[in-house]
């Protein structure tokens, strides 16, 4: 059996943790194995009709009184209990902030091995998965040495898929016994300080900005671009060790890993640790004075040219268009 | 306030990645070694730690013998002493590190040290394993919060917030505990010419430590397909306007 952790952030099940649940059954169907999920949250809306419709077989819902809000050794505890219990021949999570976090504290309390941000796998005894290195820039095949081995599913290695002929998933309630001392890292408070805008991880377009923007006042006119174009806003490790854009607006090896339709990249050269953080995306168009910019070799389209002439030029075109 | 920050020596982030003859390893000959960018912020937040609180930061690294680059480079900007387990260079799984890291403490602790706050990145820059610092934690039964970009701590306890997509969730644990950060924790300060030369008088311990059976193997190292798209050139400055327009509305981003 392959057994899928559900995590859920308020939302019932993101696109990451789907993407995490279609690998996990190409895993399952490859393995001829059943594919099993664990849940741990408690409003799940339609969750069952949701897993059923990516071949869960059947849910394990935990449940205890004192697991409303996150607290990783608890949900770790929980999980190992479970695994105990239901011998999953492999453990899969989506590569979330929880999925790794979650999966690491498991294979450190059962002395399992776990591999992060897998995109493939092949069958063998070990088993062999495909992990990214250096934000995807580098893959590493790594041999599993351990039954069962954890595995965490790399952001937008796969397409999300469901299946055509579903089965009924079946409901099982799993309490774990869990003390008080499982629960002395928890979140005691939230603060809800991030504006409602178009979220960079989610968004269809996203126009970022570099070095060529020159100051936080140069971002205004990508801000613009972006209101236009119903756009979230993000920058690179330049415009954010700058202080031009906050941390949290960092796409790169070290902040956000994008996968819009399209990305507007404007006076960013393209380096690696950028280039990472992007290279989800369908489309990115590159905007650089310099012709010469490692970007455009990654690019489907270019313009060459400074941002500050191009982007109102292009504004106005849009709003002349749009009235 | 006594902190142990955990560091990797890893080739500088914006490099160009070649891999060597038998795609073991990277090609390094060319390189410049750094470390990551998460573990630059938990040296300069142990540093800030013990100027505010008084007490010591202790840097410890697992890697080949010129690791010692990177405690050096640590100490130059205020960690008072170094812990260098030295390998032969190659690439030790996560659960074999943090089972060196742990014996490395326990032996620092036999020999009278006592740490209150132990620092790791959230993930390491190259590898990118996300677990050493949560084993370490485990063996040691601390409790770790992890991803941590925004620190508040006391002689007793801390309150460390981690950044999710709506704000922040806060967690509060006392000491002794581990944290693994991020990156935007707080801006790493320069080392200043002085500073450099008064890093090479400090101490480093070196020992090699006991390997344990590997869990996750590295078979092969490849580089990715590259995406091999040239990028279709829609012009120069504003008079690539108009192209750019079109190519919106082909990809559905403005009404046709």
């Amino acid at each position: 059996m392959i057994l899928a952790f559900i995590e859920g952030e308020r939302n019932p099940i993101s696109p990451l943790c789907l993407q995490a649940l279609t690998f996990a059954r190409e895993l399952a169907a490859g393995q001829g194995m059943p594919l099993e999920a664990v849940a741990f949250e408690r409003e799940a809306g339609d969750l069952p009709g949701v897993l059923q419709r990516h071949g869960v077989s059947r849910i394990h819902r935990v449940e205890h009184p004192r697991l409303d809000d996150y607290a990783p050794e608890a949900w770790a505890k929980a999980l190992a209990q479970l695994m105990d219990r239901a011998r999953p021949q492999f453990v899969l999570a989506a590569a979330t902030d929880r999925g790794n976090e979650i999966l690491a504290r498991v294979a450190a309390v059962k002395n399992l091995p776990m591999a992060a941000n897998c995109i493939g796998w092949a069958p063998g005894s070990p088993p062999v998965v495909v992990r990214q290195r250096w934000g995807g820039s580098l893959l590493e095949e790594a041999a599993l040495h351990a039954v069962p081995p954890l595995l965490t599913v790399a952001p937008h290695a796969v397409e999300v898929r469901e299946i055509e002929t579903q089965m009924e998933a079946s409901l099982e309630t799993f309490s774990p016994v869990l003390e008080e001392k499982d629960f002395r890292v928890r979140v005691v408070a939230r603060e809800e300080t991030h504006p409602e805008g178009v979220s960079l991880r989610t968004a269809s377009v996203v126009v970022g900005g570099g070095r060529g923007v020159g100051s936080a006042d140069g971002f205004r006119v990508l801000e613009e671009l972006a209101s236009l174009l119903g756009a979230a806003v993000g920058g690179s490790r330049v415009a954010t060790n700058n202080g031009w854009r906050t941390h949290a607006q960092q796409i790169g090896l070290t902040g956000n890993r994008i996968a819009p339709d399209l990305y507007i990249a404007c006076g960013i050269s393209g380096a690696i640790q950028h280039y990472v953080g992007c290279k989800g995306s369908k489309n990115i168009l590159v905007i650089n004075q310099d012709r010469e910019a490692p970007f455009f070799r990654r690019a489907t389209h270019g313009v060459v040219g400074d941002l500050h002439e191009v982007l109102p030029a292009l504004i106005e075109e849009i709003r002349r268009i749009k009235t | 306030m006594n902190v142990l920050v955990c560091v990797k020596r890893v080739p500088d982030p914006g490099a160009r990645i070649e891999l060597a003859a038998g795609d073991q390893a990277i090609e390094t000959r060319k390189l410049g070694f750094t470390i990551g960018p998460h573990e630059e912020c938990a040296v300069e937040e142990a540093v800030r730690l013990i100027e505010k609180l008084g007490g010591s930061a202790t840097v410890l690294t697992l890697g080949p013998a010129d690791a010692e680059e990177q405690l050096r480079d640590s100490m130059a900007v205020g960690a008072d002493r170094g812990i260098l387990l030295e390998t032969e260079g190659d690439d030790w799984d996560p659960a074999q590190t943090a089972a060196a890291i742990v014996a490395a403490i326990r032996a620092a602790e036999r020999q009278g040290s006592r740490f209150d706050l132990f620092l790791f990145g959230n993930e390491s820059a190259d590898a990118g394993g996300f677990q050493v610092g949560i084993r370490v934690a485990q063996a040691l039964d601390l409790p770790c919060i992890t991803g941590v970009k925004r620190l508040e701590a006391q002689a007793n306890k801390v309150l460390a917030r981690r950044e999710i997509a709506t704000g922040w969730e806060v967690y509060e644990v006392g000491l002794p505990a581990l944290l693994t950060v991020r990156e935007g924790l707080n801006s790493p300060r320069h080392p200043s010419f002085r500073s450099l030369m008064a890093a090479r008088k400090k101490p480093i311990e070196r020992s090699r430590p006991e390997r344990d059976p590997v869990g996750l193997e590295l078979l092969r190292l490849r580089l990715p397909p590259d995406r091999g798209t040239s990028a279709e050139m829609l012009g120069e400055g504003k008079a690539a306007v108009p192209r750019v327009i079109e190519v919106l509305k082909e990809l559905g981003v403005l009404q046709a």
